[in-house]
């Protein structure tokens, strides 16, 4: 906890700056016009229970990839091609196909609700979303898994082979527990870059940032709101991300060979 | 070294054995026999196929003709990997750059195999590792991790990694080819007295001094072939082989600076 904490902190430190001039400015401008402060207040709440559900879908979406990844990335490195070759085109797939396109194809693929066990459970628009990002999510996550394997020395693999262990149990206990430390940045950045990602689900209707700045200034119908309101959603997101390629930076240079 | 010359019984036997890697042709016809509590070294010029011995003994290599046997396993008609494993929980290798698993403290590395593998409980396989470290002269770097000591330690820890399994053989892949001379010493130490106490091994090695010292029977390699396998003192002093004269010739003066700094 203190140890992760720590750069955390750092990255906090560094990002200070950045925080005061957008503060001194934010400042500055309310001098100027008291009433488009009033208002942005007011649309502060309705604003951030967006970026909770920013937040909910990166989050779901990334722990589904990370599993996804997981997976995919050892079966890249299959020795058998009936493993290896599904796992191969998954990842060319996916990797080369915009965000947007997929949490469209998720939204309109799949059903408004599903039925389990003869009761109708409901499968929301955010749902579909998460798992429109879980898809290139899996491809990415494989990457820098399968990345990450190939760079442990492969008498790692005949050590541990050497004392008895199968291909299985050597990943398992021997190489990917090494893979973690060489994993990390890669997968903090695309976090990063998944989160960033969420502001598309507005397209497809999610009540998100996006969506929630987009009614706002509807509702209010003014020119200086419009651009407040959207600045305050850049803000929004470069608070949440810039923390983490920081951190990532950090762990970067901690992590690289010596 | 064996002080009785009853015949024991054979537990490794290689007959002809060939290896290609591609085009390269690495093992051309290799035959070699160890029997039980023997120790032989294996040596001879780099690139005569002497490492790739020792991975075909334990089916980390697979030849392409010939026949393995160890402990009365045809290891050359091994197919699956269940087989394989069987033969490498009875067969342990050390390998020249120690290869210990980072990630895991000393006792870690030591007792996985064991409990993950041969299912020891946790406790007495922690008791025989500390046996082990204590033999190999470790006994207090229980909880160090690999990245803490120095090669020569990690070298006897590899080695102490190897016995937690009661291996029926253990090969040595040129284990102090990769260390500074001075822990060269601390590691065949460690060694000379596993095969004293009867361990049957296989060396792939460069310290002649010490192999002349510690083997049952030294076989040399040239060329994929194994030219001679004899007693040391055969081998070293009466062979009529002019390529073994001149290997262990030019081996002369370092063999005297190795007796001086070792003192053995």
């Amino acid at each position: 906890m203190s140890a992760a904490a720590l750069p955390a902190r750092g990255a906090l430190r560094a990002a200070w700056p950045w925080l005061a001039l957008a503060a001194g400015s934010g400042l500055f401008w309310s001098f100027l016009d008291a009433r488009l402060t009033r208002d942005l207040l007011d649309w502060l709440p309705y604003l951030a229970s967006g970026f909770v559900m920013n937040v909910l879908i990166s989050v779901l979406a990334m722990a589904l990839g990370t599993l996804g990844g997981v997976v995919l990335g050892a079966m890249e490195l299959s020795n058998a091609r009936v493993v290896r070759a599904p796992a191969v085109a998954y990842v060319q797939l996916f990797r080369n196909a915009p965000h947007l396109v997929l949490i469209f194809a998720t939204t309109y693929i799949f059903p408004f609700e599903i039925v389990v066990a003869g009761s109708y459970l409901p499968f929301p628009d955010w749902l579909k979303a998460v798992l429109g990002l879980a898809v290139p999510a899996c491809a990415y996550v494989a990457e820098i898994v399968r990345g990450a394997i190939l760079s442990v020395p492969t008498s790692q693999w005949d050590a541990a082979r050497g004392s008895g262990l199968s291909r299985g149990q050597t990943l398992r206990w021997i190489i990917l527990p090494q893979c973690l430390r060489r994993a990390l940045p890669p997968w903090m950045n695309l976090y990063a870059s998944i989160t960033m990602s969420t502001a598309l689900a507005s397209l497809v209707g999610v009540h998100e940032l996006l969506h929630a700045a987009t009614d706002a200034s509807t509702a209010v119908r003014r020119d200086d709101f419009t651009i407040a309101v959207y600045l305050t959603v850049l803000a929004a997101f470069f608070l949440f991300c810039f923390p983490i390629s920081r951190l990532t930076r950090r762990l970067e240079r901690r992590f690289a060979p010596r | 070294m064996a002080q009785d010359h009853t015949p024991r019984p054979i537990l490794v036997e290689l007959r002809d054995v060939h290896l290609s890697f591609g085009a390269a042709e690495v093992l051309k016809g290799i035959d070699l026999t160890v029997a039980k509590g023997d120790a032989v070294s294996i040596i001879g010029p780099s690139g005569s196929g002497k490492s790739t011995i020792l991975r075909c003994i334990n089916g980390l290599a697979q030849p392409h003709t010939g026949r393995i046997t160890v402990a009365g396993t045809r290891v050359d008609t091994l197919r699956t990997e269940a087989e394989r494993i069987a033969l490498r929980k009875r067969v342990g290798i050390v390998f020249q750059q120690y290869n210990l698993f980072p990630h895991l403290t000393v006792l870690e590395n030591i007792t996985l195999a064991p409990t993950r593998i041969l299912k020891v409980p946790r406790a007495e396989a922690e008791a025989l590792a500390r046996d082990l470290l204590a033999r190999v002269r470790l006994a207090d770097k229980v909880s160090a991790y690999p990245g803490e000591l120095s090669g020569g330690q990690q070298q006897r820890v590899a080695i102490a990694r190897a016995l937690a399994m009661r291996p029926e053989l253990v090969l040595f892949d040129e284990v102090t080819s990769a260390l500074d001379p001075e822990m060269v010493g601390e590691v065949l130490a460690v060694i000379r007295e596993l095969v004293r106490d009867g361990l049957t091994s296989i060396l792939v090695t460069h310290e002649m001094r010490f192999a002349e010292e510690i083997s049952d029977t030294i076989a040399f390699t040239e060329n994929g072939r194994i030219v001679a396998q004899a007693p040391p003192a055969e081998l070293f002093y009466r062979s009529g082989n002019p390529r073994i004269r001149q290997f262990i010739g030019g081996f002369q003066g370092y063999r005297d600076a190795v007796q001086h700094r070792e003192g053995i």
